[in-house]
C-alpha cells in the first residue's frame, strides 16, 4: 500500500507544519524557506489546512505568520476557523499573526497602461515585517486572474512573487483551485516547483472522505499514497496509514476481559493493553454482553472506558445488562464510563472517526467499545470501513487504548459468518467468535478464540452461558466425534453420571456377594471344625473309658485275688 | 459606473459645480511607470479640468500601511475620491481616451 520511505540523503531544511500526520508523510514538514502549492477543488479544506499551518507555527514553533486572504475578509476567516478552536484575534493581538484581506472589486477598476503588483509586494512585506513572520499563506492567489485582465503582466508578477518569497526566506503556502485535467486552473504549478500537495474531497453515497497526496517534493522522499485527512473540532488531522501503524509502542501489560475463564483461554491473563479485539457472531449471541462485561471490569479496576453504541440507546444497554447481573450504572455515575450513542447514518465515516478521535484525545479512555462496527455498512462500502478501521486501530494503538469491536455476522452458516470478518481480521489482535449451535430443538452459544496474537491461547470451545449473575464460560462435552452443549451436554453428563453410579453399584453388589460367600464358607469351616472337635472329644472319652475299664478290671482282679488269697506272697508284693 | 444619468458627463466638459476633483495617485518610489503616470495625469487634468482638481501622491514605500488600508494591489493606482462614487484606474494612464471612460467623463461603449 505504501512505498518505503527512505531516509533523506541530503539534508533539506524542513519546516514542521504542525499538522498531525503531514510531517510524517513529508519526513519532517514543508520545504523551509520555499513556497508549497496546495491545490484542490472548492471546499476541499485548503484554507483550513493552510490556516492550521500558520496557527501551529505561531503557537508551537514560535514562527509568526501572515495570511493574505483573497476570498474572505479577516472577520469571516476568523469566524470560520473558530470552529476548529483557532483564535485568530488573540494571535493578532499578541503579534503572532497578521491577516490581510486583499480585495479587488472588478467593477471599480479600470486598467490603463502598464502596471505591476508592487503594492501587493509592499503589503506582504509590511505584514511580514510587522510580526516578524516566518510563514506566509496566500489564499487563493488565482482570484487575481479574475480581477485583472492583463494575464501577461499577472504571470510575470507571479513569477516575481515566488522568487521574492524565496528571497525573503519565508516558508509559504500558495493555495490554488484544482483545474480540469491539470493541477491548477491557471497553471500555478509552473511557478511553484518545490512541493505540491493535492487535497481531495469526495462524496460517495452521501459520505464524505477527504484525502491528501504529496504530488511532488523536490529533493525529498515522501509518502506517495493518498492519505485520508479529517477536519474536525481540533483542526486538521492527516492519517498516514502505515507509518504510524507499525511504529507504535507495544505493551506487555495485560488487561482482564472480565471473565476469568476467558482470560484463562488467552494465556491466563487476558488481552494485551492497546490491542484490538474483535467479537463476531450472529444476532443474539451475546456480543454486547461480552463487551459490557469487559467495560464493567475495566471500570472496576478504576480505568476509564468509552462505549460507542450504534444500535441501542444508553438506557437500553444499561437496563439489559442489569438483567444479566452487569451493573454499569455506578460507573456512569462515577464518570469512569461514558456512552456515545449515535445512528451510523447520523454522519459520515469521517465524522464518526473524528468523534472517536476527539473523545479519545479529550477523555483519555483506556478501553473503548464499538458496538457494532458492521452498522457502518449503511454509510460506507466494506473497503471504506476497512480503511476507517485501519486508521482507527492505528490511532488507538498509538494512544495505548484497548479496543473491542463487535461485528454482526449474518446467516447461520458458520463458514460464511467467519469469512465476513476475514477482511478486517488482519487489523485485529484478538478475535473471538461467538456461535450458535442448534441441536435437539435448542440454540446454545459457544465461544472460540479464533486468533490471539502473541498469546498462547486455548483451541477449545467453551459454552457461553448468560445467567442472571453474568456470563459464564462452561466446558463443553467433547465426545469422540462431537461437541455437545446445552441440554444435550446436560443429558450426556447425566447419562455419564448414571453410568458411573451403575458401575459403582455393581462393584458394591459384587463386594457384598463375596462377603456373603465368605461368611458362608467361614461358617461351614466353623461347622466342620466343631465336628472335628466333637469327634475328638468322643474319641478321647472312648479312650478314657477304655483305660478306666482296664484299670477297673485290674482292680477287680486284684480284689478278687486278695479275696481268694490264692497266692498270698504275690498278693503282699502286689499293687495294692 | 454611476447609475444616475444626471451624473453622466459629455466629452470635453469639465465637471460642473464648485467642488474640485480629488484624485490620489499611489506610487512606489520613482519607477518609470510611476513617473509616467503622474505626468500623464497632470497633463490630462490640465487639459480637461484646469484649476478644478487636486492631486495627492502617496508613495507606498514611505507609507506601506496605506496599501492595506486603501486596498491597493497594483502600482500605479489612481483613485478618484471625489466626486463619488469611488473609482480606480490602474496603470501608467498612457491612454487618454480610456482615462475619460475610467473617470466616468465619457460613457462606456
Amino acid at each position: 500500500m505504501m512505498k518505503v520511505i527512505e531516509a533523506d540523503r541530503q539534508p533539506l531544511a524542513k519546516c514542521p507544519s504542525g499538522i498531525p500526520g503531514l510531517d510524517e508523510i513529508t519526513n519532517g514538514g514543508l520545504p523551509r524557506g520555499r513556497p508549497t502549492l496546495v491545490c484542490g477543488t472548492a471546499g476541499c479544506g485548503k484554507t483550513l489546512f493552510s490556516m492550521e499551518f500558520l496557527v501551529k507555527g505561531a503557537v508551537e514553533y514560535d514562527e509568526p505568520g501572515v495570511f493574505i486572504a483573497f476570498e474572505e475578509t479577516a472577520e469571516e476567516l476568523a469566524q470560520n476557523v473558530r470552529s476548529l478552536g483557532f483564535d485568530l484575534d488573540d494571535l493578532v493581538d499578541r503579534g503572532k499573526l497578521s491577516v490581510d484581506y486583499v480585495h479587488i472589486e472588478r467593477s471599480e477598476i479600470e486598467e490603463n497602461g502598464e502596471y505591476d503588483l508592487e503594492a501587493l509586494f509592499i503589503r506582504l512585506g509590511f505584514a511580514i515585517d510587522s510580526v516578524g513572520a516566518r510563514r506566509v499563506v496566500l489564499d487563493t492567489l488565482e482570484v487575481l486572474f479574475g480581477s485583472l485582465s492583463d494575464e501577461g503582466i499577472l504571470r510575470a508578477e507571479l513569477r516575481r512573487l515566488f522568487r521574492w518569497l524565496k528571497d525573503r526566506g519565508v516558508t509559504a503556502i500558495i493555495t490554488a483551485e484544482r483545474g480540469e485535467g491539470a493541477l491548477t486552473r491557471h497553471g500555478l504549478e509552473e511557478y511553484v516547483s518545490d512541493c505540491v500537495i493535492l487535497l481531495d474531497h469526495r462524496v460517495t453515497d452521501q459520505v464524505s472522505t477527504r484525502r491528501l497526496r504529496v504530488v511532488k517534493y523536490r529533493g525529498s522522499s515522501h509518502g506517495t499514497n493518498e492519505y485520508p485527512f479529517l477536519i474536525h473540532e481540533g483542526g486538521v488531522d492527516v492519517l498516514p496509514i502505515t507509518s504510524v501503524g507499525l511504529d507504535h509502542e507495544v505493551s506487555r501489560e495485560r488487561v482482564s476481559s472480565g471473565l476469568e475463564r476467558l482470560d484463562a483461554m488467552l494465556g491466563g491473563k487476558g488481552f494485551y493493553r492497546g490491542s484490538s479485539v474483535l467479537i463476531s457472531g450472529t444476532a443474539g449471541t451475546g456480543k454486547s454482553s461480552l463487551s459490557a462485561t469487559f467495560v464493567e471490569a475495566t471500570c472496576r479496576r478504576g480505568e476509564r472506558a468509552a462505549y460507542f453504541a450504534f444500535e441501542e440507546s444508553q438506557n437500553q444497554i444499561v437496563r439489559n445488562m442489569q438483567t444479566i447481573g452487569i451493573d454499569l450504572a455506578p460507573h456512569l455515575a462515577s464518570g469512569l464510563l461514558m456512552f456515545r450513542t449515535a445512528r451510523p447514518t447520523a454522519q459520515g465515516l469521517e465524522a464518526h472517526l473524528a468523534t472517536i478521535f476527539r473523545i479519545v484525545r479529550e477523555s483519555r479512555p483506556q478501553v473503548i467499545v464499538l458496538d457494532p462496527i458492521t452498522n457502518f455498512v449503511s454509510v460506507g462500502s466494506t473497503e471504506q470501513i476497512k480503511l476507517m478501521l485501519i486508521r482507527l486501530v492505528d490511532y488507538l494503538k498509538l494512544h495505548q487504548v484497548t479496543a473491542m469491536f463487535t461485528s454482526l455476522t449474518h446467516g447461520g452458516e458458520a463458514s460464511r459468518a467467519e469469512s465476513t470478518d476475514t477482511m478486517i481480521s488482519s487489523l485485529i489482535d484478538t478475535w473471538l467468535l461467538l456461535r450458535d449451535t442448534e441441536s435437539n430443538g435448542e440454540r446454545n452459544r459457544v465461544l472460540y478464540v479464533m486468533k490471539a496474537r502473541g498469546t498462547p491461547h486455548s483451541n477449545q470451545v467453551r459454552e457461553f452461558v448468560i445467567t442472571p449473575t453474568g456470563i459464564q464460560l462452561v466446558d463443553v462435552y467433547v465426545g469422540a466425534d462431537r461437541v455437545l452443549t446445552g441440554s444435550a451436554r446436560l443429558a450426556q453428563e447425566a447419562r455419564e453420571r448414571a453410568e458411573i453410579l451403575l458401575r459403582s453399584q455393581e462393584v458394591e453388589r459384587k463386594r457384598r456377594d463375596f462377603e456373603r460367600r465368605r461368611t458362608e464358607l467361614e461358617a461351614r469351616i466353623a461347622a466342620l471344625r466343631s465336628e472335628i472337635e466333637v469327634g475328638e472329644e468322643e474319641m478321647l472319652r472312648a479312650v478314657e473309658e477304655s483305660y478306666g475299664r482296664e484299670a477297673q478290671l485290674l482292680q477287680d482282679r486284684n480284689d478278687m485275688a486278695r479275696i481268694r488269697r490264692a497266692d498270698s506272697d504275690r498278693s503282699e508284693g502286689g499293687p495294692g | 459606473m454611476s447609475d444616475d444619468p444626471g451624473s453622466m458627463m459629455s466629452e470635453g466638459v469639465a465637471p460642473e459645480g464648485g467642488e474640485p476633483w480629488r484624485l490620489r495617485l499611489y506610487v512606489a518610489g520613482r519607477s518609470p511607470k510611476c513617473v509616467a503616470a503622474l505626468e500623464n495625469l497632470r497633463r490630462f487634468c490640465e487639459e480637461r479640468m484646469p484649476g478644478q482638481y487636486e492631486i495627492e501622491v502617496v508613495d507606498l514605500l514611505e507609507n506601506p500601511r496605506l496599501a492595506k488600508d486603501d486596498q491597493i494591489v497594483a502600482i500605479p493606482t489612481l483613485v478618484r475620491r471625489l466626486p463619488e462614487p469611488l473609482r480606480r484606474i490602474i496603470g501608467d494612464l498612457s491612454n487618454a481616451e480610456r482615462m475619460l471612460v475610467g473617470l466616468d467623463l465619457k460613457a462606456r461603449d
